[in-house]
């Protein structure tokens, strides 16, 4: 069962329940190239060795800034880029690799589909909404007619009336409209885990809500394990089982819901957390929790790449690459050093380990 | 922050009055802005509060007088500053924008040129409007880089916009719109395209530096959560109109117009995951086709015949509040 701990040396209790999705060491960089000659000017470090796992019917929340490897994530698990190195398994099966023990490309797309944040962008604008949804079944071979009729069992789950909306194309529909569209072609293959890659983002809060609710609604009834991805700390917070906080590709901080917000142990996620503006106009924020942009992360430096920005960072930090270890609760681990005991850091000590 | 400017002792900066705004270059008339009216004192920060169609940033633009001429219908009266903003023409209008008002914007990549280093359009702002020459234009221009914390400043003169990040672009932006001291900042969504540790950091900035220079500043949001951190007053809008408004604290404990206290209800914020998120129904209407009465009606749980009859008019509640409903002295849907 902690097969999958095998690279973060942290044992998980044995009673946890299966991962679906088990991610090893995954890594992408891009390089970047320059002037005519395509000399190399630096390589992106999108998703440097990152190693987590996503639990059966459970919620896993990605959030972190922009440049911090969420998007690459989502789209190495589905393949739409290819890893430069580690592994990403299926129920143990390794994606993309030779079988017996492998699993096929078409068989990890049809368990696992994706929600992309531009509505309009993701929907083929010359089909109409019924053969957007009905597309992929025929693809995987359903007859033409059984793909549409279950088009409009869809269209109806996500609240469109079909006989008003399935010869419709996406530019006589809203953007919460369109969305309902590709939730539903999402779930068209009948997957079993669905990315959800900032699908609300880009709408109105009242649309959000109403979006968001269909997303609950369709998770019970289909027993689906989504990874939701938003820079939104609330929406994700009232989404999520389990929440991951990602900063320049790297893992910075996993673990329950509760402990990321009711006992948050990185400096990074406490930034974040503080940097939400108040709803409260009597109780306003009186000082930027940190200074500057997030820094690129072309050619990070050596050491915790949020040292740069780290109130409390120390030479250790430039010295050492933080691995994760456990916080509080052996499923909440945190990469920081000082949360690690006899790290050298001087705030680093068993007593204040467990203190958020 | 002085709170009413409605009936402050203040002469007001800003006064609008029955504003509508229509373009008209598709099919059919879209009606973006449909009979805004409202006050702004010297020094005040009105937070606009609207989702995507709700005719904020056409507003703003047709504050700055910025919307295309030949494909828009302007209606009402603005006055802003003593001026007559409709009747501007030629030189006048030139000075009035970046003199008077000016505006920031959400993409600043979009609104600096991206062949003039960041100095240089400061200073070329500076010299057409306090008509001085380029050493002190530049002088000037190094002055706000560092009022708006830019590191560096001097160097950063030097900087082209694709040279910056995203927050030091933003901040940069916010140097050109105030180097010529303007009574009234014009703010579309600055914050919007930012992450939260750097949205957070502007939102501060806006408001330090509106303490310090005094300038009225108009900011547009669909964020909720930022207008409470910069205004003094909100305005809610729906569908063109100003549907509520009134200090930041009143709307934001009472609302009482029924979109407003929907829009609250459907924003997460601290709800567990057994409660559902009470979201509003259905979606903003057509501006091509507006329907009759309250444009909220068809949404709307507390809807009755007369709100479908005719646009409700503005009622005056205690505590300088406006609200669109005709529901709101009754307070019987909540």
């Amino acid at each position: 069962m902690s097969t999958h701990d095998r690279s973060t040396n942290v044992a998980s209790s044995n009673d946890s329940p299966r991962p679906v999705l088990d991610v090893r060491e995954l890594r992408k960089y891009f390089p970047l190239s320059s002037g005519i000659f395509n000399k190399r000017a630096g390589t992106v470090h999108a998703v440097d060795d990152i190693s987590f796992s996503v639990m059966a019917g459970e919620t896993l929340g990605i959030v972190g800034e922009s440049g911090c490897g969420k998007s690459t994530t989502a789209r190495l698990l589905m393949r739409l880029i290819e890893p430069d190195a580690g592994r990403v398994l299926l129920d143990g099966r390794g994606i993309a690799e030779p079988a017996p023990h492998g699993l096929a490309i078409g068989e990890v797309r049809r368990q696992m589909q994706m929600v992309f944040q531009d509505s309009f962008a993701s929907l083929n604008p010359r089909l109409t909404i019924e053969d957007s949804i009905a597309f992929g079944p025929v693809v995987h071979g359903l007859p033409r007619r059984q793909a549409k009729a279950r088009a409009r069992e869809l269209l109806a789950r996500v609240g469109l009336a079909p006989e008003r909306y399935a010869a419709r194309y996406p530019h006589e529909l809203s953007g919460g409209q369109r969305q309902r569209i590709n939730i539903a072609r999402a779930l068209a293959l009948e997957p079993r885990i669905v990315i959800l890659d900032e699908a609300v983002s880009a709408l109105d809060k009242s649309v959000e809500a109403q979006v968001l609710n269909l997303l609950l609604d369709l998770k019970r009834e289909f027993g689906l394990t989504y990874l939701f991805i938003s820079h939104d700390l609330n929406v994700v917070r009232y989404m999520s089982d389990r929440v991951m906080v990602m900063y320049l590709g790297k893992i910075a901080e996993i673990g329950p819901v509760e402990a990321i917000f009711g006992g948050t142990a990185h400096p990074y996620t406490k930034a974040l957390l503080s940097a939400m503006p108040s709803m409260d106009p009597a109780r306003r924020t009186q000082k930027p929790p940190l200074t500057g942009d997030p820094p690129s992360p072309i050619d990070p430096p050596p050491g915790c790449r949020f040292r740069t920005r780290c109130l409390y960072a120390e030479d250790v930090c430039a010295r050492l690459d933080p691995q994760l270890v456990i916080a509080g609760s052996p499923d909440h681990r945190v990469a920081c050093e000082i949360l690690r005991p006899a790290s050298g850091h001087s705030l680093a000590a068993p007593a204040i380990a467990h203190a958020a | 922050m002085t709170m009413p400017s409605v009936n402050g002792e203040q002469p007001a900066l800003v006064s609008v009055r029955n504003l509508s705004v229509a373009f008209t270059g598709g099919a059919r008339p879209v009606h973006a802005v449909n009979g805004v009216d409202f006050d702004l004192a010297p020094g005040e920060v009105l937070g606009v509060i609207g989702e995507s169609g709700s005719g904020k940033s056409v507003t703003l633009r047709a504050l700055l007088r910025i919307l295309p001429p030949r494909r828009t219908r302007i209606g009402g009266s603005l006055r802003i500053a003593g001026k007559d903003v409709l009747a501007l023409q030629g030189r006048a209008l030139e000075d009035y924008r970046g003199g008077v008002a000016s505006m920031i914007f959400q993409e600043p990549m979009l609104a600096f040129d991206p062949v003039f280093s960041i100095g240089d359009q400061i200073a070329e702002s500076v010299m057409r409007h306090r008509r001085v020459g380029k050493a002190q234009a530049k002088q000037r221009a190094l002055e706000m880089l560092e009022l708006v914390q830019i590191p560096n400043a001097k160097r950063r003169l030097d900087a082209y916009p694709h040279e910056m990040s995203g927050g030091m672009r933003q901040r940069a932006m916010i140097a050109l719109a105030l180097a010529c001291a303007p009574k009234l900042l014009l703010a579309d969504e600055p914050t919007t395209a930012l992450d939260a540790t750097v949205q957070i950091q502007i939102l501060l900035l806006l408001r330090e530096l509106q303490r310090e220079l005094g300038m009225a500043v108009i900011f547009i949001t669909h964020d909720v959560g930022v207008a409470c951190e910069v205004a003094d007053r909100v305005a809610v809008m729906y569908a063109g109109r100003l549907v509520e408004s009134g200090s930041v604290a009143a709307v934001m404990q009472d609302p009482k117009h029924p979109y407003t206290s929907g829009l609250l209800s459907s924003i997460v914020h601290g709800q567990t995951r057994d409660q559902r998120i009470e979201a509003i129904p259905g979606a903003p209407p057509d501006l091509a086709d507006l329907p009759a009465g309250c444009s909220f009606a068809p949404r709307c749980r507390f809807a009755v015949d007369a709100c479908r009859a005719e646009v409700p008019a503005a009622r005056e509640l205690a505590g300088a509040r406006l609200v669109r409903c005709v529901l709101a002295d009754e307070a019987e849907w909540d």
